[in-house]
């Protein structure tokens, strides 16, 4: 009997781990933050300026998180029509065909590319192409991103849409069909209303997503430390300005970046928790 | 799940509607076929562009200066050197994730799984998924607070695994949990009612039953991390030479990619490590999913 209680005890220890990971993140990243916070207070988040010069330091992280939430609000509204159409051709219209087997196999491959990759494309495919359709003169900013962002995302929304989406029980569509519904009507009538708070969760997980990219977004929004002012205006998110200016920074600047490592930590952690929510509402 | 009927008028089913249930379906195919079109075109430039610069050195040497770079450009030879000193720190730094994150991740996930319903493990599940949503750029900073200021004073390898581990962690921790739930409970109890110590029962029948769903999931977590860029560049730094000290500031394959990126000598050299980046995750996938299929 003696070993049982000794291996309760070792797994009991070994799941301490992620309580202490996960609070001595919160209580590593507020410590390092704290200077910024005692120094500028609310301006942080309220003002515009970002200016590291020495002797006249000041750092407002608001061009970041308007960055942040344009790019991944844009890509949420690409990746809408985009997921929701693949995820109703692999769970209802080719449901266990094997073309789904084929596009649903490349919809994971797209999971898997690394963002660093995705960046390469989007700097060197998408990037002249949106300058050669006229869009845009240089191609950066925050439309380039969220493109690029959307396509990033839209295997996370497509698979778990997918998943809920052939969840909905066949008798509901046949009592449907019975009555002479066409499929689109079935679809936006049955499957719909059935499958809706998992679709939701799904979109609401993909923005979560959306919100912590950091290379390919780097790469494309033109990193320049604005509030955007319009669809092709260039900016800057919170993740490519940790990423672009770490390097080089100590000090209240390294202060400021983690404490926009701590609020892009508190904005990912809420969005990732409503739609958690929704999904235990499903079940 | 709750089930309802619109009211819809289904009466007469007029051209008008068949029509639009046609268009419907065209829009749906054509829409799919758009949504995947950029992994074909990503992987056709990967390896049209990339294979060129695919040759024995390349697997073989350091990273070429820019100056040798250039100088091979400007006389039209391909670029010489390789990307050996990221391959191997990328060995070293997904090693290391992988040996704090598997067995923690695999004791996490039986515990969960001995005490399901429990407020406790429920804390845990929660904490990990919540986890598991943190961006990457996030964990290269904790590692860098904790392991490049706290343990190794320096950039270095360690402190690059301890951030791909953290996000690795939640990813092993529940397909551990799934694999142990998807086995028959018979099983657990037989080993135990035949007197087999627990610990016996964990190691001789459960981890071996639920082989194939845990190797999946490794392999699945490993794929995640090894392309990851981020958080290395905050931890890592980046080293020109070999470097199998976990201490040291170290390469990777996608830090070396973000150094050719910025440096337009390099450009060809981009995406040849690109397609072999490329090629070692889609591979890990694929090998991943024929474990899980075969069973």
């Amino acid at each position: 009997m003696k070993s049982d209680t000794i291996t309760k005890y070792v797994l009991l220890v070994s799941s301490i781990v992620i309580l202490l990971v996960s609070a001595g993140m919160v209580f590593s990243l507020i410590g390092d933050a704290l200077p910024v916070f005692e120094k500028f207070g609310w301006r942080f988040i309220t003002s515009s300026e970002w200016n590291p010069t020495e002797g006249r330091e000041n750092y407002g992280a608001l061009p970041f998180i308007a960055g942040t939430l344009s790019t991944s609000i844009l890509a949420l509204i690409i990746c809408l029509p985009m997921a929701f159409a693949t995820a109703l051709f692999l769970a209802e219209y080719f449901k266990k065909s094997s073309l789904s087997t084929i596009i649903g196999s490349m919809v994971d491959l797209l999971a898997g590319v690394p963002s660093i990759v995705y960046g390469l494309w989007g700097f060197y495919t998408l990037r002249p192409f949106i300058v050669s359709l006229g869009l845009d003169a240089q191609g950066y900013g925050i439309f380039t991103a969220g493109l690029i962002l959307a396509i990033m995302i839209i295997p996370y929304a497509t698979s778990l849409s997918a998943e809920i989406i052939s969840m909905v029980p066949n008798e509901l569509k046949e009592a449907a069909y019975s009555l002479g519904a066409t499929r689109m009507e079935v679809i936006f009538s049955v499957v719909l209303p059935n499958a809706r708070s998992g679709i939701v969760a799904s979109f609401i997980l993909a923005f979560g997503r959306a919100l912590g990219e950091t290379m390919a977004v780097t790469m494309l929004i033109g990193n320049a430390n604005i509030i955007p002012t319009g669809l092709f205006s260039t900016g800057n998110s919170m993740a490519s300005v940790i990423a672009n200016q770490f390097g080089e920074a100590d000090g209240l600047k390294l202060s400021a970046l983690i404490a926009i490592g701590l609020l892009l930590f508190a904005i990912t952690g809420i969005v990732n928790a409503i739609g958690k929510l929704v999904i235990k509402k499903l079940s | 799940m709750e089930s309802e009927i619109r009211a819809v008028d289904y009466s007469a089913k007029s051209t008008y509607r068949n029509i639009k249930d046609k268009l419907f379906l065209w829009g749906v195919i054509v829409v799919s076929i758009i949504t995947i079109s950029p992994i074909v075109l990503i992987i056709g430039q990967l390896v049209f562009k990339g294979f060129k610069q695919i040759n024995f050195s390349f697997f073989t040497e350091v990273t070429p200066s820019t100056y040798e770079a250039m100088t091979a450009i400007a006389n039209g030879e391909l670029i010489p050197g390789g990307i050996v000193n990221g391959i191997t720190g990328t060995l070293l730094i997904v090693a290391i994730a992988a040996l704090i994150a598997i067995p923690v991740g695999i004791l996490i996930g039986l515990f969960l799984y001995e005490n399901k319903g429990k407020i406790y493990a429920n804390l845990i599940r929660n904490l990990s998924d919540i986890l598991q949503g943190v961006p990457s750029i996030v964990l290269g900073l904790i590692a860098y607070l904790w392991v490049v200021k706290g343990v190794t004073q320096g950039y270095s390898a360690l402190a690059g695994s301890v951030a791909l581990a953290i996000m690795m962690l939640p990813l092993i921790i529940r397909s551990t949990e799934e694999t142990m739930l998807m086995l028959p409970g018979s099983l657990k109890e037989a080993g135990l009612a035949l007197g087999v110590p627990y610990y016996k029962v964990i190691l001789r029948v459960l981890i071996p039953s639920g082989l194939s769903g845990l190797s999946t999931g490794i392999l699945l977590a490993i794929s995640r991390i090894l392309g990851e860029t981020a958080p290395l560049l905050l931890t890592t730094l980046g080293n020109p030479m070999i470097n199998w000290n976990p201490a040291e500031p170290t390469s990777a394959v996608p830090l070396l990619i973000w150094d050719f990126y910025n440096d337009p000598n390099m450009a060809d050299l981009i995406w040849s490590s690109s397609l072999f980046l490329m090629g070692f995750v889609l591979t890990l996938n694929i090998i991943a999913k024929r474990i899980a299929a075969k069973h």
